[in-house]
């Protein structure tokens, strides 16, 4: 049933090859010399100099709205879903199904067909409340509702909250106390990971914004492109060091779990 | 999906209740469900229904069938067949190349070097669909790429058949550079619930290697399989970021269709023909996903 070494490493070997060549292949282009050839590192040096970073000027304001996109699309998920799947857990379990079915339809709708619709809906919100780019994070929550819903139900799942609450109430707590001193506590994991995985996703993303024309940090890197490919790659290659910390960084919190019994 | 409120919320109390809460209780604590259920109605059911029910008017408001009889228009369903035969491809190819990396990774510690590396990579990489993922590939195959500069040395000129990166063609390799790694993180947990038992009672039957996979290993695993292999359909098919950023004529995938329907509404008065587009779009992943649950449903009895 298990390969035997030879295989697995000719397996693993030929495809982590073939994942590397463009890996590889991103970090020469941007080492690439001019005309005379060799190797240089002025593109790289290029980001951190003042005068020649001017023409990155569009990828650093569409970094700075992606941050804000971040900021308000992890604000926005998690005082939605929370306080709902805690209410949903302690006073309706018949509506767990429901309300899993919801979390994860976004994966079976593509973006592109959403945004269809969403375009007439997002003139009004401009109408309602300005141009403002914090807008879009209302559409980047429904994104990131499966991976967040995922992240906080594997970690409701595993604290006893029925117990938690009851404890609380009969020892005197409101509601509020229970909420945020004892149960936000025990879900610490699973709001992290879902706020973790909720930046990648909304870091990354492209057809909201370039379809709704707003400028985010993939759609100013598109812009970039056009003139500086090498900029362009330098970002994706930083872009891609980002994600991959990010997710050691997840997977930690994962890992970190204790089986905890009731306390 | 705003039905939570109307259901009978305080009939049935929660496991760990004492007694039902009095009835008014439990409608205050269904009011606690309204925020939710008004904004996926908002953001999620909304747009979907407009999306699709906008393929039923036309500019002026009137009811008409025009828009969705076009999907039958020769150029739209070409369109949808190239489509379906890259997300077929790339779905195929994606799922037997990472069905054999989840193989060569059984019998490997999950907490290992090796695991921790190959689960981060592919976690990263099954993200990584969007445009950064055409910079990559232009950097390496493109006219002026790495990888193609250094074959024209070689003498080996990839392109002597035209450009084919900036076509439809050229999305195979960038989507499965995002297939393969999906296809990991998706299969890998079935593989993992082949239980090592099963190996024993195989061979201690006096079955072989062969056995144990044609009359084991494979039945088990075959809803997992094609389960994960419809995902990475679904997923190709919806992909856009990686073909908005390649492919800048034409359109010859549906995503980049609706791009252009949605783009060219002032001129061509065609906005509408995105809702049709997109309607084509929703009935092709209904049944995708559909099958996917039917499929995880087989592939759950084995897991428990």
């Amino acid at each position: 049933m298990t390969p035997s070494r030879t295989t697995r490493w000719i397996i693993l070997g030929i495809v982590g090859a073939l994942f590397a060549i463009p890996i590889v292949g991103m970090i020469a282009f941007t080492l690439r010399g001019g005309l005379e050839g060799g190797l240089t590192l002025d593109r790289w040096l290029a980001l951190f100099d003042p005068e020649e970073a001017r023409g990155y000027t569009p990828v650093f304001r569409g970094l700075g709205n992606s941050l804000i996109l971040v900021l308000v699309t992890v604000v926005v998920m998690l005082a939605l879903l929370v306080p709902t799947m805690v209410l949903v857990r302690l006073r309706f379990p018949q509506l767990r199904p429901i309300m899993e079915f919801v979390c994860l339809l976004p994966i079976s709708i593509p973006a592109i067909v959403l945004v269809v619709g969403l375009a007439p809906i997002y003139q009004g919100l401009s109408r309602a409340f300005g141009s403002g780019i914090w807008t879009l994070a209302l559409a980047y929550v429904v994104l990131v509702l499966p991976f967040s819903y995922r992240a906080i139900q594997a970690n409701l799942d595993a604290v006893d909250v029925t117990t938690l609450t009851e404890a609380s109430r009969s020892l005197g707590a409101g509601w509020t106390t229970t909420l945020f001193r004892v149960i936000l506590p025990n879900l610490r994991r699973g709001l992290l990971a879902a706020a973790l995985i909720s930046v990648a996703v909304v870091l990354g993303e492209f057809t909201f914004a370039s379809l709704l024309s707003r400028v985010n940090l993939q759609t100013s890197l598109l812009v970039v492109s056009k003139q500086d490919p090498y900029g362009a790659v330098i970002f994706t290659l930083l872009a891609l060091l980002f994600a991959f910390l990010l997710l050691i960084v997840i997977g930690r919190v994962g890992a970190g779990r204790t089986p905890r019994k009731a306390s | 999906m705003s039905a939570p409120v109307s259901g009978s919320p305080a009939s049935v109390p929660a496991p760990g209740n004492r007694t039902a809460m009095p009835a008014r209780r439990g409608w205050l604590a269904g009011l606690g469900l309204l925020p939710f259920g008004a904004y996926v109605v908002i953001f999620l059911a909304l747009p979907t229904l407009l999306a699709v029910g906008t393929g039923f008017f036309d500019a002026d408001g009137a009811v008409t069938l025009d828009n969705v009889a076009a999907l039958g228009d020769p150029v739209v369903l070409q369109t949808f067949g190239n489509t379906l035969w890259l997300s077929l491809i790339t779905s195929v190819v994606g799922a037997v190349i990472g069905a054999l990396v989840c193989y060569a990774l059984v019998g490997t510690k999950p907490a290992g070097a090796l695991r921790s590396f190959v689960d981060a990579a592919s976690g990263v990489l099954a993200q990584f669909a969007g445009v950064m993922l055409a910079f990559a590939f232009i950097a390496v195959i493109g006219a002026q790429g790495v990888v193609t500069l250094l074959l024209a040395d070689a003498g080996i000129d990839i392109y002597s058949g035209g450009i084919w990166l900036y076509d439809l063609p050229g999305l195979i390799l960038p989507y499965l550079y995002f297939q393969i790694p999906l296809m990991v993180i998706t299969f890998l947990p079935a593989l993992e619930g082949l239980k090592p038992q099963w190996a024993e009672a195989n061979s201690t039957l006096g079955g072989s290697a062969l056995s144990f996979w044609t009359r084991i290993g494979i039945p088990v695993l075959a809803p997992s399989f094609f389960g994960s292999l419809l995902l990475l359909f679904a997923n190709a098919f919806s992909a856009y970021g990686t073909a908005a950023a390649l492919i800048s004529q034409g359109s010859p995938i549906v995503p980049l269709q609706i791009r252009g329907a949605l783009s060219s509404e002032v001129l061509l008065g065609r906005a509408n023909l995105a809702g049709a587009l997109a309607l084509g779009m929703i009935v092709i992943m209904a049944i995708v996903m559909g099958a996917y649950a039917l499929l995880q449903r087989r592939a759950s009895r084995w897991q428990r």
